[in-house]
């Protein structure tokens, strides 16, 4: 088995009284692709939220690579370099060009070389099609665009691990594809990525793990194979008949 | 009306002069305010919040009237120009506070945290992110307090400052040319005032090109 990049350790998340995510535990390995899928409200994107420290933590811990994500910790933007998240809702600067969006990160906090990044950014760009949008501004572009943009603008940071959350929720259909293929060749590199998704068939494609969350608790953590045609649990068997259309 | 003029542009120096004055350090208090207001610094928001519901809710005039004759009551020697200045950013730094938040708050959470996503400290993510986005949106009510402010500067004849207002009423009181003076104060407001509300215009549609996404 390859080396633990990420360790979650009886994480509980809670709202006052309202607990969210409930000794939640999990260990990714570098180059796995997991999965979280569950019904809205379960706490799978509250737990992507968390292992980025967007969300404070009331018990347990998160690790990557040993060191601890803590909100408050003195090494967090540290960390956050190394955790690339794109987010459901697009989130790309809108006062600034697909280009600098790019490179604003890499270039006044990692303090890089601008050409250096320019070029991996239009090497990166080319992969996802858009290079002639370099110029543009986000409301310039399609949903679809503008989450291709997003996930290079992650990869630009050279992290460790990719976290997805929901990323082609607020899609039209035709352009979930364009945004889930690139993913898809992402996880063919071998990038360690955690996906939360309510896209079924590519859950299945690209996960080497998927995790079911239920009421904020693991209830199912087993291989795509086995989670969609033995799911263990009732409650699984429920959540993945919704997908499943019959007429009466 | 010709003899006039002369009086009119020192007059109007005099009221740009310390119009621009007031509001520059309105705008520094405004800056300064709403980050207090922004981050939420504990007890400091408090006296923020006292100070601008104070500074709102009084006239411009009994302000300047509290400074002027008030400062030197209690020891501190104070001439009318200083007087004019402080009373204007007392009163254009509580309308700069909240035209700098309103745009600070109106910026998408979800922009803050994909700037944190990216690694970015606090600084960084209000440098690069949050305040170019802010600036765009505070542009109208900005250069609406702008021209707020330059007019509400004809207060200062209360305290004896020879500005615009000042040089009319005392051209009506010397030589009872009413219908003359009073046209020369609008033309000369005007002139004043007619490019600035250009200016905004123009920037308003400058900045709103450069901002907001979708």
């Amino acid at each position: 088995m390859a080396e633990e990049l990420l360790t979650i350790d009886h994480l509980t998340k809670q709202y006052g009284e309202n607990v969210i995510l409930n000794d939640v535990s999990l260990t990714v390995h570098k180059g796995e692709v997991v999965v979280v899928v569950g019904s809205s409200g379960c706490g799978k994107s509250t737990l992507l939220r968390c292992i980025n420290a967007l969300e404070s933590i009331q018990g347990g811990e998160i690790c990557l690579q040993g060191e601890k994500i803590e909100q408050e910790g003195k090494n967090i933007t540290a960390l956050r370099q190394k955790i690339g998240m794109v987010f459901q809702c697009y989130e790309l600067f809108p006062h600034l060009t697909v280009l600098n969006n790019i490179l604003l990160a890499p270039v006044k906090v990692q303090k890089r070389r601008e050409e250096e990044v320019k070029a991996e950014a239009f090497e990166l760009l080319k992969r996802v099609g858009l290079e002639d949008k370099a110029d543009s501004y986000p409301r310039q572009l399609s949903g679809g665009q503008k989450q291709r943009i997003a996930i290079v603008r992650a990869l630009c940071m050279h992290p460790d691990i990719l976290l997805f959350d929901e990323v082609t929720a607020a899609l039209d259909p035709e352009m979930v594809r364009e945004v889930l293929d690139v993913i898809l060749e992402l996880a063919e590199q071998g990038r360690t990525m955690i996906i939360v998704t309510h896209e079924m068939q590519f859950a299945k494609a690209v996960a080497d793990r998927i995790i079911f969350i239920d009421d904020g608790k693991i209830i199912e953590n087993s291989k795509p194979e086995q989670f969609f045609s033995h799911p263990e649990t009732e409650r699984a068997k429920q959540f993945l008949n919704m997908f499943e259309y019959k007429r009466k | 009306m010709e003899q006039y003029l002369p009086l009119y542009q020192k007059a109007a120096v005099l009221t740009i002069r310390l119009g621009i004055l007031g509001i520059v350090f309105s705008i520094l208090i405004g800056l300064i305010c709403s980050f207090v207001l922004y981050y939420q610094i504990p007890i400091i928001k408090r006296i923020v919040a006292i100070y601008i519901e104070i500074s709102r809710n009084t006239p411009l005039l009994v302000q300047l009237f509290f400074i002027y004759y008030g400062l030197p009551k209690i020891g501190i020697p104070t001439n009318a120009e200083i007087c004019g200045i402080a009373g204007l950013s007392f009163l254009g730094g509580s309308y700069m506070t909240e035209a700098f938040r309103s745009g600070l708050e109106a910026v998408d959470k979800v922009q803050l945290e994909s700037a944190e996503s990216l690694g970015m400290n606090r600084f960084q993510t209000m440098r690069y992110v949050i305040l170019p986005q802010a600036v765009s949106i505070s542009i109208p009510a900005f250069m609406a307090n702008v021209i707020f402010l330059l007019k509400e500067t004809s207060v200062f004849s209360a305290i004896s400052l020879m500005d615009l207002m000042f040089t009319a009423k005392d051209l009506i009181g010397l030589y009872y040319k009413t219908t003359e003076s009073l046209f020369l104060l609008v033309v000369f407001y005007l002139i004043i005032l007619l490019p600035i509300s250009i200016i905004g215009s123009l920037l308003e549609r400058r900045v709103r090109y450069a901002g907001f996404g979708d």
